[in-house]
């Protein structure tokens, strides 16, 4: 299985911007399906991103964020080459994560 | 000498009246090169500030607000999970061992630009997404649904490897082929549903205008970026998809996924579009 995370992180000038997507259902459990029933919910609930052992950023994410997420930020204090630890949890135990060059 | 000179002048008249019947029958023979080159003028004239090769761009080509947000997106491709499936599918082997590329010129790659194309032997078009399909029944698989997910995937990756490449549709001059065009052009012009509109309503009297929030794409070159990402889909869809929408959404009953008479518009509208680059898989509002 292909990772689930696509990441991109460049540093430039003092801080490094990170862009990623995540591929994921994001079923609400308010939907149903052709035949009536509802699609229980499935969705992420914590995506985090791990520079140096410190979080430098944490998404609490519930029902109303749409299918394969996308998130950009930035964040101070990394090099260039330096490792990007990326990874989410959803609402069914389910995980992935990924380390990423900053570029 | 008066009489010789009148019977000269009666069949001036005669040939001007023969010449003049050559000529209307002219115009209502099929005559795609004609077509072609009235096509795009039309287009070219309306727009004379979008670059030929943008109008494979569709509502980005007329919409510079559009247009930032998509420089944007395509940093980030929401196709891109799509792409790096339908790469993977292309290179797993079927069960009898053979792949989707022995079904192809070029191994299936960087081929994208020729399909449609009539097929001389069956005496019909054969899309892109017809052929994947038959070529895994060809292989013992069963078909795929034409509209997203699987077939998206790998039409993403086959138009991919043709980005740039230019449309090079043929018309054989056979009369098989010429009604294949005729009848693609025909569902194109002809009003349907409850909306009453053709194709042309929407992406040939009006790109660039809105119609509720989104922005109609021009016709010239609007296969170019198939499949789609499409936001308001959530997901990836195909051409199939893309004409079955296009017909509920004016309130009619949509044919079957790969009719002939989809499988023709998509021959008439790739032809009109001949020379342009391709540039799927493409993202969409």
């Amino acid at each position: 299985m292909p990772s689930t995370i696509r990441v991109r992180a460049t540093a430039g000038g003092d801080t490094t911007e990170v862009q990623a997507l995540v591929q994921h259902p994001m079923d609400s459990g308010f939907v149903k399906d052709a035949s009536g029933n509802l699609i229980p919910p499935h969705h992420i609930e914590v995506l985090e991103f791990e520079h140096g052992g410190k979080a430098v950023f944490t998404a609490l994410w519930g029902p109303a964020v749409a299918k394969d997420p996308y998130v950009k930020f930035s964040f101070k204090g990394a090099q260039k080459g330096d490792d990007l630890t990326v990874s989410w949890v959803d609402n069914k135990g389910q995980s992935d994560s990924l380390v990423a060059k900053i570029q | 000498m008066f009489g010789a000179k009148m019977l000269r002048a009666v069949f001036a008249t005669v040939g001007v009246l023969l010449l003049g019947l050559a000529q209307s029958a002219a115009a209502d023979s099929v005559n795609p090169q004609a077509d072609f080159k009235a096509f795009r003028d039309y287009f070219t004239k309306r727009f004379p500030n979008v670059p030929l090769n943008d109008f494979v761009n569709g509502p980005y080509s007329m919409d510079a607000d559009l247009r930032k947000q998509w420089t944007a997106i395509e940093d980030f491709p929401p196709y891109q999970f799509a792409l790096d499936k339908g790469q993977e599918m292309f290179a797993t082997p079927f069960k009898n061992g053979k792949t989707y590329g022995d079904c192809f010129a070029n191994k299936g790659i960087g081929i994208r630009q020729n399909y449609p194309y009539f097929d001389d032997k069956t005496g019909e078009v054969v899309t892109l997404e017809l052929a994947l399909n038959r070529c895994r029944q060809a292989n013992g698989e069963e078909p795929f649904s034409y509209v997203k997910d699987d077939m998206a995937a790998l039409t993403a990756y086959m138009a991919f490897t043709s980005r740039g490449k230019l449309f090079d549709i043929k018309i054989p001059n056979d009369p098989r082929a010429l009604a294949a065009y005729e009848n693609g052009k025909k569902y194109f012009y002809t009003r349907r549903g409850q909306l009453n509109f053709s194709c042309a309503s929407c992406h040939v009297q009006s790109p660039g205008e809105h119609i509720r929030t989104e922005v109609l794409a021009p016709a010239l070159g609007i296969l170019a970026a198939m499949p789609i990402y499409r936001s308001e889909w959530g997901g990836m869809g195909t051409i199939s998809r893309r004409f079955v929408t296009c017909n509920s959404q004016v309130r009619g009953v949509p044919l079957e996924p790969q009719d002939e008479n989809y499988r023709d518009v998509e021959y008439y509208l790739s032809y009109m579009s001949n020379g342009l680059p391709i540039s799927g898989p493409g993202s969409r509002p």
